[in-house]
């Protein structure tokens, strides 16, 4: 059995509700309190009119003082209306709050049923339940502890440097740790953005500067975060520097180095559409302004040096020794925004994707078409150069396909692949824009008139369908589809395919999550603590959601999640100290076996195996009282505070016998 | 007429609040239950069940949240599998599982929490009594499907 000290009788009050008519129109509820007066541990009992109206708090109050009570009973309404009124009543009166029980005997009684004579008999074995239940109830205070406000962001895309800003506003320390040698994500790459076709790059690089700038903001790019220990308000977090072999406080952009540098390799930035040296600048506006050298393929690491860049820097800023270094830092809160990937083009063989260079995915194109890319916004083919006569966009390249690939949406590819359609149209007037479609989804302020405009005035050719095949026939590509409208099957010559690709969980980051332990869906996305009411929280106390790591989402939506994610950290933030319900499920060390059962059962990872010692320990304030590992525990270690197995069984006592 | 008791365990954020709802719309029904709240319907062990059948329960009611709408996470999942295999035991024992029942109720379904307690009562009330604390070891003859 569970520890049962043996403790003084209690001196418990009970006070019986009229609710007007509302219980005493159908419970006798001077018989319930006469009927009671003398059950162990009852020393008072009681009925009145209304008890949650001021002179029945004063009574209890009174009654706590004269009678010098340890435990009250009110039988009156639902917990979830006047629990909390009468915490207070007995706290003024020097009661701990934990020690008053509300037995419910309106809404699961009086309300509910119309025989008198029953309904009281239920309504004596509700309040005796509550009584065996008040007699092994323990004081509890709540647990404290204090919040270190500073906050870790890791990932600096649109929603990252949203989320830092906010928090940095309300006047927080930020740590922003983005893995890439620059800021800026996935929306830096893009072209134009739907439904206004605001250029993405001007409306980015401002915010990119501004957080870059920000007194309170400490910027941590081509640093990865390592491992976070710890728990809400009190996180310790290791980061991993990666070595730049630039010292980006003495680079100032010359570009010497990269005009001597030898090696070519693919240009991330756009989408290996053009290439760069190994010693390279992302983009021009790239923040932080400095060279970054990919170890990866420089020469010069190598043990026969190349050296030629090293050789050329007036300011000595290329250093070949820096290594990878680890710093701590200590955060109260994290938010992860860590993006999104594309479905690969491997994933859709029968696209052609892989094979075909003029077969592009949507951020492809966005640097076809951006004034930043590879053609300098002129819409030419990868393969050849040539200006396309023919473009055919598939959407849902990936999505809403449950049977072969993902059964989701990705939400943004209606609206892009309009944009996309729309952009070719206005650039190349006398080209043909030809989409597949499933379903065109077009939910979002001004989203659907942006469409119609495409199919209106810009005069692009919309099929409903999907595209079973694509292959090359001399230059061109031929994209077999049907029509579903129809039924009839499409055969269209194309000089270029544009794949609207799925969203998928960012590749990178999946074993820092795995670490972390975050909750993640089916699909790898960040699970969110409530769908509905705690959008932006995660399961994990202290980690906030931001962006398309979530799922995929479009630009307005990424921010506005962002500021909701830094406004949660506030509310964390602005409190003293953190406080915590303290009926948990701590374990009882003398019972406890460590076999580890109850940390399967634990959502909240709070509870953790001390190898050393060999028994289950409990982070109280990780825990959120479900109890699931206290009905799991074998040995009864683990014990709920104030709703015990004890407590439980006694209460099945006094409702069943007799 | 016998009038069956039957012992509730109710998880705080749906079924209970959906025995309050049902009192808040005045759905009069059977008042053969009692109800124990608990946080989560996983934090019922299936000690607490068989201890209310020892204790004069003549059947066993189980509310949770339905699925992907658990409080905590996945709490109904866990009860799912154990009350699963509970009633293979219950039926070891001696004890009719249809004694026990395990139902998803939110919080806006007053009325099938009302609904539910009466087709349960009934349900019951045509099993019998049960007994088990003055036979004590004498089973119940469980039928199979």
């Amino acid at each position: 059995m569970t520890t049962k000290p043996k403790l003084k009788e209690k001196r418990i009050g009970l006070f019986v509700c009229h609710c007007g008519v509302n219980i005493a129109g159908v419970v006798d509820v001077g018989k319930v309190a006469e009927q009671l007066k003398d059950t162990p541990g009852v020393s008072f009992s009681t009925d009145y009119v209304y008890m949650c109206s001021d002179p029945g708090q004063q009574m209890i109050i009174d009654t706590i003082k004269e009678k010098h009570l340890d435990g009250i009973i009110v039988a009156a309404c639902s917990p979830t209306l006047h629990e909390k009124t009468f915490q207070e009543a007995a706290r003024l009166a020097g009661l701990n709050p934990y020690q008053i029980e509300i037995a419910n005997i309106r809404e699961q009684d009086s309300w509910v049923h119309t025989d008198k004579e029953k309904a009281t008999k239920k309504a004596v074995k509700i309040v005796k339940s509550h009584v065996a239940k008040a007699r092994q109830n323990e004081n509890l205070d709540p647990i404290k502890v204090d919040v270190n406000r500073r906050a870790l962001i890791i990932g600096g895309g649109v929603s990252g440097l949203q989320a830092a800003m906010d928090i940095a506003d309300h006047g927080y320390e930020v740590i922003l740790v983005e893995k890439n040698p620059s800021i800026g994500g996935k929306m830096i790459q893009l072209s134009e953005t739907f439904p206004t076709l605001d250029c993405s790059q001007c409306i980015l690089t401002p915010k990119m500067v501004e957080v870059s700038r920000h007194p309170r903001i400490k910027l941590l790019t081509y640093h990865e975060v390592d491992s976070i220990s710890g728990f809400v308000g009190n996180f310790k977090v290791r980061i991993k520097k990666r070595p730049r072999y630039v010292d980006e406080t003495l680079c100032n952009l010359c570009g010497e180095c990269e005009k001597v540098c030898p090696q070519v390799v693919p240009d991330e930035f756009n989408m290996g559409l053009s290439f760069r040296k190994a010693i390279y600048l992302p983009f021009p506006q790239a923040i932080p302004g400095t060279y970054t050298l990919d170890a990866e393929n420089c020469l010069g690491l190598n043990p026969v040096r190349c050296g030629k860049c090293k050789d050329v820097c007036d300011k000595k800023a290329i250093d070949y020794d820096m290594k990878e270094t680890i710093t701590e830092e200590e955060v109260g809160a994290v938010v992860v925004a860590t993006g999104y990937d594309l479905y690969t083009m491997q994933a859709l063989g029968e696209y052609g994707g892989e094979k075909y260079d003029d077969v592009v995915n949507g951020l492809e194109f966005e640097r076809i078409l951006s004034a930043s890319g590879p053609t300098g916004g002129e819409i030419r083919r990868p393969s050849d150069g040539k200006v396309p006569r023919s473009i055919v966009f598939v959407q849902c390249s990936g999505s809403r396909d449950s049977e072969k690939h993902l059964p989701y949406c990705s939400k943004i590819c209606c609206m892009y692949t309009a944009k996309h359609a729309m952009m070719y149209r206005h650039r190349v007037p006398d080209g043909q824009a030809t989409v597949f479609y499933i379903d065109v989804r077009t939910g979002g302020k001004s989203f659907d008139e942006f469409y119609m405009r495409t199919v209106e005035e810009d005069k692009v050719l919309y099929i409903r369908g999907k595209v079973s095949k694509i292959f090359k026939e001399g230059d061109k590509l031929i994209v077999w589809g049907v029509d579903t409208l129809t039924g009839k099957k499409v055969e269209i010559e194309a000089d270029m395919v544009v794949l609207a690709m799925a969203m998928v969980k960012a590749d990178g980051v999946q074993d820092l999550l795995k670490k972390l332990k975050i909750a993640t869906d089916i699909h790898g996305f960040l699970a969110e603590a409530h769908p509905k009411l705690r959008p932006v929280e995660s399961l994990n106390a202290g980690f906030y959601l931001a962006g398309c790591a979530h799922g995929p989402k479009d630009i307005p939506e990424t921010v506005a999640q962002a500021s909701a994610a830094a406004a949660k950290v506030g509310d964390l933030f602005a409190q003293k100290e953190l406080v915590h319900e303290p009926t948990v499920v701590p374990v009882n060390d003398e019972l406890c076996s460590g076999c580890g059962i109850c940390l399967t059962m634990c959502p909240y990872t709070a509870r953790t195996l001390d190898p050393a010692r060999g028994v289950v320990v409990v982070n109280e304030i990780l825990c959120e009282g479900c109890g699931a590992c206290a009905a799991a525990c074998p040995s009864g270690a683990a014990q709920q505070r104030n709703q015990t197995d004890d407590q439980i069984f006694s209460m099945l006592r006094a409702m069943l016998r007799d | 007429m016998f009038e069956p008791q039957i012992m509730c365990f109710l998880c705080k954020w749906c079924t209970s609040s959906a025995a309050d709802m049902a009192g808040t719309s005045r759905i009069h029904y059977a008042p053969n239950n009692i109800n124990m709240r608990v946080m989560c319907s996983s934090r019922v062990d299936p000690q607490h069940i068989l201890y209310a059948f020892k204790e004069g329960a003549d059947g066993v009611f189980l509310g949770g949240c339905h699925p992907g709408d658990c409080h905590y996470v996945e709490g109904n999942y866990k009860t799912l599998r154990r009350i699963a295999l509970f009633k293979i035991m219950l039926k070891d024992l001696g004890i009719d599982p249809k004694r026990l029942r395990l139902e998803w109720i939110s919080a806006a379904e007053g009325k099938k929490y009302a609904e539910t307690m009466n087709e349960f009562t009934e349900q019951i009330r045509a099993l019998g009594p049960l007994h088990l604390n003055e036979k004590a070891l004498v089973q119940e003859v469980v039928k199979d499907e």
